[in-house]
């Protein structure tokens, strides 16, 4: 089942002053609150105000406006320099933090972010819950936040700006109250629509379209209020794109002419990571090896682990036969090797003897045959509570040790999946069978044992599933076979019953 | 699975052809956490040839580890392993609660190649109730058996 997109828009109004007040506070040097106070940033004509606290607000300062103008309002105006680099980069950490919400976030303009909460509003009791929860969790941070909930990012870009607090919509009619503004356009196209009368987003949604495209056929995409209102209404898809993490754990080559085999430089990258790994007590369980080639394009190659490690002749083997499969195209010239995925790993102690841990073996074995064979050849089996024959194993985690059951004589020691039909002289309607063709043998059974009836899971199974009857069979030249009949003749459950060889002793 | 004693546990790969199947086993038998590797391969494929077999040999002996490779649908061909058995069925005991049901299994193992000791020719039978198997010379029943067949 698809579920309805929920996007959440978080704004944050005074990102700016808020971070370079608990800045000055962690500095020990914190500004109070009631001194009127600004940011200002360099423009063409003089500084201008970025952003500023409350007591200023209230003093009359109002952002985008001339300091000096500003000044002749409020004359206790103090202001600093602004920092839109470093308030950019707090808040593409801030996004990745927001990550707790939901899987993907994006970083939306200057002030806001954007996470994909789609599925996962019950985890916080409920939608209204989890946007108090967000709030919440900025106050604790120091930050003001307002938030809103909507099917596309851009109704819940303008419910954040435009909307009550914490706002929440389900449908296009929930935008209508909302002024034109909340639609993500410019200065100037807001002059023009309020110089056309459309104020609200309702009166834009209920004018015919044709008259506006025309109107606005010159105008960009971005600035265009059709296809703004339709990127609001859902009506055109935006995607989010939400950037990857970026890895802890980075070793780069750059090489000064174009090469086409990263092998000789891996050794140098590999241990260079593993000294970073080994400084912070981390082991990888996930690397990737990227080369940048000089057209443009960029290929990698993945390696995983069992277990956390950090061996670099190890590593290295994990890379042996995958090389080949990258396309070097004209050469690379930048090579960059990352732990994606890394867990702790405290330093192991070698044994007075000099022998390692049995365990670190096998997880070394166990990485060499998957990233040799491909992931998921390499499984240990593990019983399953079933009656079914073919569901009481099933493939574990090659590092988990199962628990085995005792053999049980009955179950044959090879089971064949799955299983080979054939076709059975019997007596009718529940006769052990006489004789069968099977792999194009004739098999005329000498002594049987059964039946021995298996029902199936009906909480597993579709509901015509039919019942079976096991017998194991011996035939003269001592052939020990495990064949059985599924279903019963006029059990009400289709055609006559059929017959398979499932398994064979020996 | 079913044959697997209660305590052992086993690591399974699974690969189609022959060749990764010879590469499994070699890594297998190089990691030190294994008791032993099996391998199966069905018929004679051209990558399981006389090399191959010493491959395998050799590595399981500088590692003193076993190794058994089964062969299924296959007839008896150079190799170097150091013990070749050949097992065929035999129509299994008489089952003393139910005569028309099949009792303990019973096998023919013949030794047909060994470096280590002297070939031989055994009756296997499994005791299904104590879970072993009981080996017993099959001299004079595989003389009768030759004879049945000529």
């Amino acid at each position: 089942m698809t579920q309805a997109t929920r996007i959440a828009s978080l704004y944050l109004p005074t990102f700016a002053i808020e971070r370079w007040a608990a800045e000055r506070l962690r500095m020990g040097d914190p500004v109070a609150e009631e001194i009127p106070t600004a940011l200002a940033l360099d423009a063409a004509h003089g500084p201008v105000i970025h952003d500023l606290n409350r007591a200023a607000r209230l003093a009359g300062v109002r952002r985008g406006a001339q300091v000096v103008d500003m000044r002749a309002i409020c004359a206790a105006l103090t202001t600093h320099p602004a920092q839109p680099g470093g308030d950019a980069a707090a808040l593409s950490r801030l996004m990745l933090w927001a990550r707790r919400w939901g899987p993907h976030s994006v970083v939306d303009g200057a002030d806001g972010l954007l996470i994909d909460t789609t599925g996962v509003a019950h985890l916080f009791g409920g939608e209204a819950g989890m946007l108090a929860d967000m709030q919440a969790g900025f106050a604790r941070a120091g930050l003001t936040v307002r938030v809103a909930l909507a099917p596309t990012p851009g109704a819940a870009w303008g419910l954040a700006r435009f909307g009550g607090e914490r706002a929440i919509a389900t449908c296009a009619q929930d935008l209508h109250p909302l002024p034109v503004a909340a639609l993500r356009l410019s200065r100037d196209t807001l002059v023009l629509l309020r110089r056309l009368g459309l104020r609200r987003i309702g009166d834009l949604a209920a004018i015919p379209r044709l008259p506006l495209m025309r109107r606005f056929a010159r105008a960009a995409p971005w600035d265009n209020p059709l296809i703004r209102l339709d990127q609001a209404t859902g009506g055109l898809a935006e995607p989010l794109n939400a950037p990857d993490p970026p890895p802890a754990y980075l070793a780069e080559a750059r090489l000064a002419e174009p090469v086409m085999d990263p092998a000789p430089h891996l050794p140098a990258l590999i241990s260079d990571l593993a000294g970073q790994m080994a400084d912070q007590g981390t082991g990888c369980r996930r690397l990737c090896l990227s080369v940048f080639r000089v057209d443009g394009d960029c290929r990698g190659v993945r390696v995983a682990t069992a277990a956390p490690t950090r061996d670099p002749d190890h590593l290295l083997r994990l890379f042996q036969g995958r090389l080949e499969g990258l396309d070097p195209g004209f050469g690379f010239d930048l090579i960059r090797l990352s732990a994606e995925a890394t867990e702790p790993l405290a330093q192991a102690q070698v044994s007075l003897a000099g022998g390692v841990d049995e365990g670190l073996h096998l997880s070394q074995l166990v990485d060499r045959l998957t990233a040799r064979f491909g992931a998921g050849c390499v499984t240990r089996p593990a019983p399953r509570e079933s009656h079914v024959p073919e569901r009481a194993v099933h493939p574990g985690d090659p590092m988990v040790p199962p628990q085995m059951p005792a053999p049980n004589p009955d179950r044959p020691i090879r089971l064949f999946h799955p299983p080979e039909e054939v076709r059975v002289i019997y007596a009718v309607p529940d006769g052990p069978p006489a004789q069968f063709i099977w792999r194009r043998q004739t098999i005329s059974t000498a002594r049987q044992t059964g039946p021995e009836r298996i029902a199936p899971e009906w909480w597993h199974d579709s509901p015509g599933t039919r019942l079976r009857d096991y017998y194991r069979i011996e035939d003269h030249a001592g052939r020990r076979l495990w064949i059985y009949r599924e279903g019963l003749g006029g059990d009400g459950r289709g055609p006559p019953p059929r017959w398979f060889v499932h398994g064979v002793f020996d | 699975m079913n044959g697997i004693a209660a305590g052992c546990d086993l690591l399974a790969v699974g690969l189609t052809r022959p060749a990764d199947v010879l590469t499994a086993m070699e890594e297998g038998l190089g990691c030190p956490a294994l008791g032993g590797v099996v391998g199966e391969i069905w018929g004679a494929p051209a990558a399981l040839d006389f090399t191959a077999t010493r491959r395998l040999a050799m590595r399981a002996e500088a590692a003193g580890r076993p190794c058994w490779l089964i062969r299924r649908g296959a007839v008896p061909d150079a190799s170097a392993a150091r013990l070749r058995w050949r097992i065929s069925t035999l129509p299994s005991n008489r089952n003393a609660d139910d005569p028309g049901a099949p009792g303990d299994p019973v096998w023919r193992a013949e030794l047909f190649r060994s470096r280590l000791g002297p070939p031989g020719d055994w009756l296997v039978r499994h005791d299904r109730t104590a879970n072993r198997l009981e080996f017993r010379d099959a001299g004079p029943v595989a003389a009768l058996l030759r004879a049945g067949a000529s």
